[in-house]
């Protein structure tokens, strides 16, 4: 591993992470909008979350 | 003190960020405990052979193996013995080749079938001469160097052997679990089936089972793919969670297993998920692929290409996401423990046996999660496919 390619990998998380706490965040608030919905909201934020990551993952790999 | 800091000053990149971390801890804590001794130049003259064999062996966890071995070590004369039991190898080179895998000596003895001779080098089988000689010079024409089987005299670390490398349909250790899995599966529902032909009521395994399957079908297939169409799917959908579930727990016991972080069988598992979504699309999936509805001419010719490189993007993101998810963890898992072994001392070992404890706990949860995501994901796919028109 060259530091290039540690910058790149940091870099990713970053920006994986970034996405991923505001799809969270985001679907805290919600909850607490609707606590009725929670289950679907649950869902519909792992998906996004699980999108995003499969994206980290792969950027990772080239890095 | 300063000691210390030579000692990681060369440490490998790959562990420096973790170390790093813990160095700072580390140096939190020794400022409280100043009475802490240090081992002297002994440590710092083993350290690097000691990560070195970390990392070998963290290496060789990742791969795939000939045979099963729960665990070796090296006797005082310097030889290695394992405890496990030796797999069977088949090849086919000019003809069906069967050998068990003990033949091999974990990579340092030279199996001979019918005059051909074979070695394993880096865990994969190499035809070789009756020494076991493995030569190098795929880079540089006319550098040719060779070396024995046994990893001595290695000079060039990137070299490919130039070997001819045999056709390898051997049951390794992935293999063996996989059926292992397969057949605990079938016996367990099989079980669990019958019992449900002589009453509705759930009786011992099933107990356990029953919410779990209704999780599947009532959170993941018919939120996903529809009332009408969902039992069609579900064989498929129980089948995956469940494999890819029982399979990443296997992974966390100390047997050694890891067939989830073997990027073949996620790619088996995706592959299989591509052709039921390919198989089950209907006119309304494939017009929204090719030529897309309410979009105009020019955008349509653009997002074909696009659509269609989509479908392949998506089982390869579910490929990758359980390959990814699953290797991270063994390594970072792995690493942390080799960290106690690195820090020999009673502040270091102990901290990173907590976070170790706590990692394997956060994997645990991984290990559910990744089965859930790749079923729902799949699900989500087969319910694209199907979707009805509703313009």
């Amino acid at each position: 591993m060259t530091i290039p390619n540690i910058v790149g990998a940091g870099l990713i998380v970053i920006g994986a992470g970034l996405g991923i706490g505001r799809i969270g965040g985001q679907a805290m608030e919600a909850i607490a909008r609707q606590p009725e919905a929670s289950g679907k909201i649950q869902t519909a934020m792992l998906i996004a979350a699980a999108l995003i990551e499969g994206i980290g993952f792969a950027a990772l790999f080239a890095a | 003190m300063h000691q210390f800091f030579r000692t990681h000053s060369c440490s490998d990149m790959r562990y420096s960020f973790l170390s790093k971390y813990l160095v700072a801890v580390f140096v939190l804590i020794t400022g409280i405990v100043s009475a802490q001794s240090h081992e002297g130049e002994e440590v710092e003259a083993g350290a690097h052979d000691l990560k070195t064999e970390i990392k070998e062996y963290i290496d060789h966890h990742l791969l795939d193996s000939h045979d099963f071995s729960l665990f070796s070590y090296t006797t005082d004369e310097g030889e290695h013995k394992y405890i496990g039991f030796p797999l069977p190898v088949i090849l086919w080179d000019n003809g069906l080749k069967i050998f068990s895998s003990s033949q091999l000596e974990h990579g340092e003895g030279v199996a001979e079938v019918d005059g051909n001779y074979y070695a394993l080098y880096h865990n994969k089988i190499y035809k070789t001469d009756a020494e076991g000689t493995i030569k190098f010079g795929a880079h540089h024409e006319g550098d040719t160097h060779s070396e024995d089987a046994f990893g001595e005299n290695l000079v060039v670390e990137d070299a490919h052997p130039s070997n001819e490398k045999p056709l390898d349909f051997s049951i390794t250790k992935n293999v063996v679990f996989i059926a292992l899995v397969g057949l605990l599966m079938f016996l367990m529902f099989r079980s669990v089936a019958s019992n449900y032909k002589k009453s509705n009521m759930p009786k011992g395994l099933g107990r356990g089972l029953e919410p779990l399957v209704m999780f599947v079908r009532d959170e993941i297939a018919i939120p996903n793919i529809g009332e009408h169409k969902y039992k069609k799917y579900m064989s498929y959908l129980l089948t995956v969670f469940f494999f890819v579930w029982i399979i990443n727990l296997l992974g966390l016991t100390p047997l050694g297993v890891n067939v989830t972080n073997n990027i073949a069988v996620t790619f088996a598992l995706a592959l299989i998920t591509y052709f039921i979504t390919t198989f089950s699309g209907n006119k309304n999936y494939w017009k929204h692929i090719f030529w897309m509805p309410g979009v105009p001419v020019p955008m349509k010719i653009i997002l074909a290409p696009i659509e269609l490189l989509g479908t392949f993007i998506k089982p390869f993101s579910l490929m990758i996401r359980l390959y990814a998810n699953i290797t991270a963890g063994h390594v970072v898992l792995m690493s942390i423990i080799g960290l106690m072994f690195i820090f020999k001392n009673w502040i270091g070992s102990p901290l990173s046996f907590v976070l170790a404890f706590t990692l394997s706990l956060l994997e645990l949860l991984v290990a559910a999660l990744q089965a859930y995501i790749f079923t729902m994901l799949s699900a989500l796919y087969f319910g694209m496919a199907t979707e009805e028109d509703h313009h």
